[in-house]
């Protein structure tokens, strides 16, 4: 008793702040779930196998997530904003853990399950199909990914969260340096992450290889749908490079490797290993965001997507280069000049396929008629914002110069130019547009400009400073600077656009707060003004679970569309209707990964004995599902006619 | 030409997405062994004062373990053919041969470790060693995985015979296992072969 009183006397006060936040954020949701009679609810959510909830829980979950980081940005930029600053306990140690874990949650839990959760909702509607090609793992996925976040997220209040950076560089991130658990929530936590991440990425290339509607050519693929797949692919091989780095820094942690350790080994492996894949991710987060702008930027100007063949081969020419540019981010690591010269050209040739698509975004807007809806508004708030990134891409790509910008600020204006703004703006726009096609209410165009205005503007203030920051010598991953440096103002705006980003955010859940409670729902398939061209227009909003009753047919590219000029409400819909065959939801994903989430904690504390607890709960849900063989059930063919045609047969 | 059985047997709709999507795992498979065999590759003279590959390595033993892999490989091919023949019995048996092979690799492959350990060559001795163990740990674990995975696909067959749900399992399981082979004819190559050059 005494010693665990000890134990708290001696916590920092943020600790101790976010054990009682975590506390009553547990009794108050328990609370309102035995209020409101929800526990069952809950169950139905977690244990489903619909792509559409499964998306949706994807979304929420990695919004909690991007809240929790976006926090620390705030605390952050509150620890930056004067000279030699002493915010709260954010110095040192503290700030190092602010900043890891910042950037590793906004890549790793934010940035790809918002993607991939937005986009799981929407692919199989893009092309027609009933659900994904497996739906059981699609669940698991989401579970991995959900383990995984926890592990990372709950380090801060057990034993310390990783502070090497969200590179983790070795030597740095080895126990000679950083003993102790922090960075061992970093390697197995990911680990499960990207497992999850392989799993729903082999989903979405089958489901769209396999499960298109008759008709749905690959050339007729929504560019959602097209970025998807190639964003899959890349995944499949860039998140297995990831898996060996962070096995090797399991191993040099835990089984006492000294492949990366600086006197004996190559600390230089992981640079290379984290690169091959951490590169390819940068575009496993773009491409998407690109697929949802061409929907967005052809829909909302009300005109087909201006070079289509040109838009597709472009996403597979970057997909392809993205991978063979890894070593921009090593240029200072002092290997020869002409691996410097060969990756300096690559990365170069990617302002090539990219530049094809801001035009073709460009000249689809042209003689449009365009309506500025927020989705629109953030695909043109995209175009301008990336293309600055994407200017500062091309100027650290140059070898001389990088040797300048290298562990700058003007490297942290650079990233967070092109991640915001694809990502952020994209998964922002995505969800404006199909919010109605997920939730059959449209979210309020009032709140959402005001959203847009705050947010946006305030992105620019928090990162423009940072490039003049970075060329006057502000190096990255300081808790602080000196006096008369002429730093001071240019960190105070940016620490004022970072909290003006923080508002927008709140605009945004507000938006979401009224809409759901107070929203009317929309009645039509299609809610943007008749103006909808793919198949998810089709289908009523929310889409029932089969999503579609009959089996679509496809003639062209842009099915609906090719409907609405020849003077028809809808598409055709082949063949009679019929008994859909269902997926039984399953409790064994959660349990997967909550097995999955106790073994990390053995390994992370290294009790082998709950570490093979752990697997032995892995290993025995595995058998289970293998010797599970009748599976799904029938939606009877009545109910499939009258929740299509509204009456009863 | 896929015999009569065969068309059957995996032209299901739902066999066919499955053995696409395992393809795809093999494709991840292929990128996590070339890292680690590139981590090995550039580590390999990095040996800490302590033994390197040509002391090491006993290229007779390795053989045997070589011999008893691969063979393993051509009993799966013929569970296969039979499969598709739907003969459960000679199926049952050339799996049961197959896995009882991979057993008799894994046990050799801890020989071997166990020798080395014994003449104080751990994963902690050097660079080299770190990235041998874990190339070889890997590949062994996979083994080992295939084992127990093809154990209760046999299971399944014993208990609902050749169908298209266990059939497809039973194929799928074989890809695996003849990857993992694969693998180890890359490692045979470069950590064996050109370490004792």
């Amino acid at each position: 008793m005494n010693s665990i009183y000890h134990y708290f006397r001696t916590l920092p006060s943020d600790i101790i702040l976010a054990d009682i936040s975590f506390v009553i954020i547990i009794i108050a949701t328990t609370f309102l779930l035995t209020r409101y009679h929800k526990w069952k609810w809950l169950w139905s959510w977690i244990t489903s196998t619909d792509h559409k909830k499964i998306g949706i829980m994807y979304l929420v979950v990695s919004f909690l997530f991007f809240l929790r980081a976006g926090l620390e940005a705030l605390l952050i930029r509150m620890q930056l904003a004067f000279p030699e600053n002493e915010f709260w306990v954010f110095q040192g140690e503290r700030f190092n853990q602010l900043t890891s874990t910042h950037g590793t949650v906004m890549i790793f839990l934010v940035a790809t399950p918002l993607l991939i959760g937005l986009m799981n909702v929407i692919v199989p509607l893009q092309i027609g199909a009933r659900d994904v090609a497996f739906p059981f793992m699609n669940s698991l996925s989401l579970w991995l990914f959900i383990s995984g976040g926890i592990l990372i997220n709950v380090s801060f209040i057990a034993g310390g969260s990783p502070n090497a950076g969200w590179t983790t560089y070795a030597p740095l991130s080895l126990n000679e340096f950083t003993p102790g658990p922090s960075n061992s929530y970093y390697p197995i936590g990911l680990q499960v992450a990207g497992l999850g991440t392989i799993m729903g990425a082999i989903n979405f290339i089958v489901t769209i290889i396999k499960m298109r509607a008759p008709g749905m050519k690959f050339m007729r693929m929504p560019l959602s749908t097209w970025s998807m797949l190639i964003t899959s692919v890349l995944i499949v091989y860039a998140f297995s490079a990831l898996a060996v780095a962070l096995l090797l820094l399991t191993f040099e942690r835990l089984f006492g490797t000294i492949i990366l350790s600086g006197s004996e080994g190559n600390p230089l492996i992981w640079q290379h290993l984290f690169w091959i894949f951490g590169h390819p991710e940068v575009y496993i987060i773009a491409l998407p965001a690109f697929g949802i702008f061409s929907d967005v930027i052809s829909t909302f100007s009300k005109k087909k997507l201006f070079g289509y063949t040109s838009m597709v081969f472009a996403i597979i020419l970057i997909g392809f280069l993205g991978f063979m540019v890894w070593v921009h981010h090593m240029f200072t690591v002092g290997l020869n000049a002409n691996i410097n010269v060969f990756f300096a050209l690559t990365t170069m040739l990617i302002a090539i396929p990219t530049g094809i698509k801001i035009f073709n975004w460009l000249f689809t807007m042209r003689g449009g008629r365009i309506r500025f809806d927020t989705p629109m508004l953030y695909a043109l708030g995209f175009i301008v914002t990336f293309v600055m990134g994407g200017v500062t891409g091309v100027m650290l790509g140059s070898v001389p110069a990088d040797y300048q910008y290298h562990d700058s600020y003007f490297v942290v204006a650079h990233l967070h130019y092109v991640i915001i703004g694809a990502t952020i703006f994209g998964v922002l726009s995505g969800v404006y547009y199909w919010w109605p096609k997920m939730f059959g209410k449209m979210l309020n165009e009032k709140l959402g400009k005001w959203n847009f205005w705050t947010f946006v503007i305030g992105f620019h203030f928090t990162f423009f400073p940072m490039h003049i920051l970075g060329l006057m010598g502000m190096p990255r991953r300081v808790f602080t600077y000196p006096e008369g440096e002429g730093l001071g103002w240019l960190n105070f705006v940016s620490t004022c656009g970072a909290f003006l980003m923080g508002i927008g955010v709140l605009f945004f859940m507000l938006n979401i707060y009224l809409t759901t409670r107070y929203g009317k729902f929309v009645q039509q398939h299609d809610p943007w003004m008749k103006r909808g061209r793919t198949l998810e227009w089709t289908v009523p909003s929310p889409p029932p679970p089969y999503n579609f009753a009959r089996v679509p047919v496809v003639t062209s590219g842009e099915p609906l569309w090719t409907a609405y000029e020849a003077q028809k409400h809808n598409i055709d819909f082949e063949g009679d209707y019929d008994e859909i065959h269902m997926p039984s939801s399953s409790s064994l994903p959660f349990f997967m990964g909550m097995a999955f989430l106790i073994a990390s904690f053995g390994f992370v504390f290294e009790i082998w004995s709950v570490a093979i607890l752990g697997m032995a709960g892995v290993f025995t849900t595995m058998t289970i599902r293998s010797f599970q063989n009748k599976n799904g059930y029938f939606i009877p063919k009545n109910k499939v006619i009258y929740n299509d045609k509204g009456v009863g047969y | 030409m896929p015999s009569l059985a065969e068309k059957n047997l995996f032209s299901d709709h739902h066999a066919q997405m499955n053995i696409l999507a395992f393809w795809f795992l093999i494709g991840a498979e292929v990128v996590v062994f070339g890292c680690l065999f590139g981590i090995y590759v550039s580590v390999q003279e990095l040996t800490n004062n302590g033994p390197g590959a040509k002391e090491l390595f006993n290229l007779s033993e390795i053989i045997v373990s070589t011999i008893v892999l691969l063979s393993s490989s051509f009993t799966c091919a013929l569970g296969v053919y039979t499969l598709k023949l739907g003969k459960k019995t000679m199926t049952l048996v050339w799996f049961l041969l197959t896995i009882s092979l991979g057993l008799g690799f894994v046990i050799l492959e801890g020989i071997e470790f166990m020798a080395y350990v014994a003449e104080g060559a751990t994963i902690s001795s050097s660079p080299f060693l770190g990235a041998f163990y874990m190339l070889l740990g890997t590949h062994g674990a996979h083994v080992l995985f295939g084992i127990v995975w093809i154990f209760m696909l046999l299971i399944q067959l014993m208990m609902y015979g050749i169908t298209k749900e266990t059939a497809p399992k039973l194929f799928i399981a074989s890809l695996y296992w003849h990857f993992i082979d694969v693998v180890w004819v890359f490692i045979f190559t470069v950590v064996y072969l050109l370490g004792k050059v």
